[in-house]
């Protein structure tokens, strides 16, 4: 339903004398009713990705080459007033900060009301009505009367709940999730990915989950892209990736999140992640990896795909195919 | 066993709230309601709990930024309450902090040789030759090298700054490190590094830690003993081994329940627990966790649990283990 191809998105500063490439060549497909978990630290081009998608780039930044094909459209090409009636209908986000998501003078019922009133045209008690299932599929305690309340009223996770209520509001079809939990308590964020699983269950909606836990990629996603300096270093299906990661740089992220229960010392990466403006020659990550080779500085790798739906963007994956 | 470096005997904080005239009729948030903990030389305590749990207000009550409202704090044997002049400072210079933000916590406008040196200066005689060694000696203590001493915070990443207020938290002779939460705010793969640099320094210096967060995994990995805070009480502490071999109240029970597996195939959670914490101006009777506990029974409404030895060693405040007799000390608090 979603297939990204080649995406590029750069920003252009001092009247284009700089760009920097966020996003350069990022290719992925999401099914009906997929998780995909779009892992990376920040500056990766996560983010950029997502607002690529939906076409909400600030000013500086621009779609450069490639297409994101949305149920055989092309997105890129469609117009900001073509694009309007999409985001919000068909394809929805939910952010980090929900304080910020939400308008602080509108009643909740206002803004979850805001979607169906423009993309399904509902007034009156129909309306009304709609806004307490809606309310009630978020698990807002006595919605009829919650609705009424302003953002300030309820807590963080509440809030969070309510910006997923908006976000179903249109009926997506594809639901973009831009690190929603970051900001709620562990047991706040537990609740709130188990109410996630439950919508995408009962409705089947495709899921883009941007996070940079992978702890949340394992609870959460069918497949999991790796982004590293603006490009996808390796994708597939989440198990295959946590058994068999076949890029250095996800086997060094998997091994240096501590596992519970476990004091054995943690893989440090060296280095910190990479300036956009000023990425490193060839792999972007030889300068912090433990495996490179002299190529590596030199050669960009390209694209390897392997069996099992996967690719990987690493030399040694590539050499070690054309070895063996 | 050495006696400890830090022993907390029944701290409370409560700040007033809606004061009316002549204080009367105030309602008071008990940010820290009754909290014991020993932290041992070179060892780390880790103190885990929700915001609002009271875990900040506890450090900031050992940092001397706070007053308790009761409870004693004792350094070295000596009640801190006690101290002025010179040992006053003395403790000043024992205990230092380092916070989540390394981007609020050093000052842009002082290069890094003036922040290092800034404790220094306040609290030992040396010469300037002197604290100019002893930074460069810090700094290759975190792994930094000597001529970032001369270079502003905005040059430095986020693992780096954090290196840095590290290295100002070691300058003095510092005994104990409240880490409030070091790494939330680095990136994922920069927060191994500090963990174990962290780790390191103290297995090297001796020093001893009070690891403040809200993430399991990494409390239990960097602790040797875990505290858990649930509405400004610790609910049960224990080794970090035998704590998360063995959770044994229903809210640590949870804080398990709600950890991310570290593969797809790890068995999901049985039970997550529902609601919120409650606001600390309502705190419920009773047992403060019976709202959201799954296990509550008609008891933990009325009478308030008390910390009593668990199994494998530590302490838990459930119903659901042998308490006490009641008395009337312990009902309701």
């Amino acid at each position: 339903m979603l297939e990204v191809t080649d995406l590029r998105t750069h920003f252009f500063t001092f009247g284009g004398a700089r760009v920097v490439k966020a996003v350069d060549g990022v290719s992925f497909r999401l099914r009906e009713g997929e998780t995909l978990g779009l892992v990376g630290e920040s500056g990766s081009g996560k983010t950029t990705t997502c607002m690529s998608i939906v076409g909400l780039l600030p000013r500086a930044g621009r779609v450069v080459g490639g297409s994101v094909l949305f149920e055989g459209e092309d997105l890129t090409r469609k117009s900001q007033r073509e694009l309007r009636r999409i985001r919000g209908r068909r394809i929805a986000m939910i952010l980090q900060d929900p304080m910020a998501s939400l308008n602080p003078l509108f009643t909740i019922f206002r803004q979850v009301a805001e979607p169906a009133f423009f993309h399904q045209h509902l007034r009156g008690r129909t309306l009304r009505e709609r806004v307490r299932h809606l309310l009630e599929s978020v698990r807002i305690p006595s919605p009829e009367w919650r609705m009424r309340d302003y953002p300030h009223q309820m807590s963080g996770g509440m809030r969070q709940r309510i910006v997923g209520a908006i976000a179903l509001a249109g009926g997506p079809r594809l639901v973009i999730a831009d690190e929603p939990t970051t900001n709620l308590d562990v047991t706040i964020q537990a609740q709130y990915l188990d109410l996630l699983k439950d919508i995408q269950r009962e409705t089947g909606v495709a899921l883009i989950f941007v996070t940079h836990n992978l702890g949340i990629v394992a609870k959460m996603c069918d497949r999991v892209a790796v982004m590293y300096a603006g490009k996808i270093i390796e994708q597939g299906p989440v198990r295959a990736l946590f058994d068999d990661p076949k890029h250095p740089y996800t086997r060094a992220l998997l091994g240096s999140v501590p596992k519970l229960g476990s004091k054995e010392p943690l893989y440090a990466i060296a280095g910190q992640p990479p300036n956009l403006a000023d990425l490193p020659s060839g792999c972007a990550f030889h300068p912090r990896c433990p495996e490179a080779v002299p190529r590596c500085a030199t050669e960009e790798p390209g694209d390897v795909h392997l069996a099992g739906g996967r690719v990987a963007r690493c030399w040694l994956v590539s050499d070690g195919l054309t070895r063996s | 066993m050495a006696s400890p470096v830090l022993e907390v005997r029944g701290l409370k904080k409560h700040f007033p709230v809606r004061q009316r005239l002549l204080g009367r009729g105030a309602t008071w948030v008990k940010a820290v309601d009754g909290v014991d903990f020993a932290i041992h030389g070179g060892e780390t305590l880790g103190l885990i709990g929700e915001s609002g749990c009271g875990k900040t207000t506890t450090s900031k009550l050992i940092l001397l930024q706070e007053v308790p409202t009761a409870g004693s704090i004792a350094f070295e044997g000596r009640d801190i309450a006690d101290l002025a002049g010179a040992e006053l400072m003395s403790y000043r210079r024992a205990v230092q902090v380092v916070f989540q933000d390394p981007f609020s916590s050093l000052s842009p406008r002082m290069r890094v040789r003036d922040i290092i040196a800034e404790p220094l200066e306040i609290h030992t005689p040396l010469t300037r030759a002197a604290i100019g060694e002893r930074v460069a000696q810090v700094l290759a203590l975190v792994g930094l090298e000597a001529d970032v001493a001369a270079l502003f915070p905005h040059e430095f990443s986020g693992g780096q700054r954090q290196r840095i207020a590290i290295a100002r938290a070691l300058a003095t002779d510092t005994r104990l490190i409240v880490l409030d939460e070091p790494v939330s705010a680095l990136d994922v793969s920069v927060r191994a590094q500090i963990i174990n640099q962290l780790e390191h320094l103290q297995r090297t210096l001796g020093v001893s830690y009070l690891f403040i967060g809200h993430d399991l995994a990494t409390v239990a990995h960097i602790s040797h003993r875990i505290a858990v805070m649930y509405l400004g009480k610790i609910v049960e502490s224990a080794d970090s081994d035998s704590l998360c071999a063995r959770p044994m109240h229903p809210y640590t029970q949870a804080l398990f329940a709600a950890a991310l597996p570290s593969h797809p195939d790890d068995p999901p959670a049985e039970r997550t627990i529902a609601g919120e914490v409650p606001s600390a101006l309502r705190v419920p009777p009773g047992c403060r966790f019976h709202p959201r506990c799954p296990s509550a029974m008609e008891v933990c409404s009325r009478v308030e649990p008390i910390l009593q030895p668990r199994e494998g060693g530590g302490e838990v405040a459930c119903h659901l283990y042998p308490q006490p007799a009641p008395t009337e000390r312990s009902r309701g608090a």
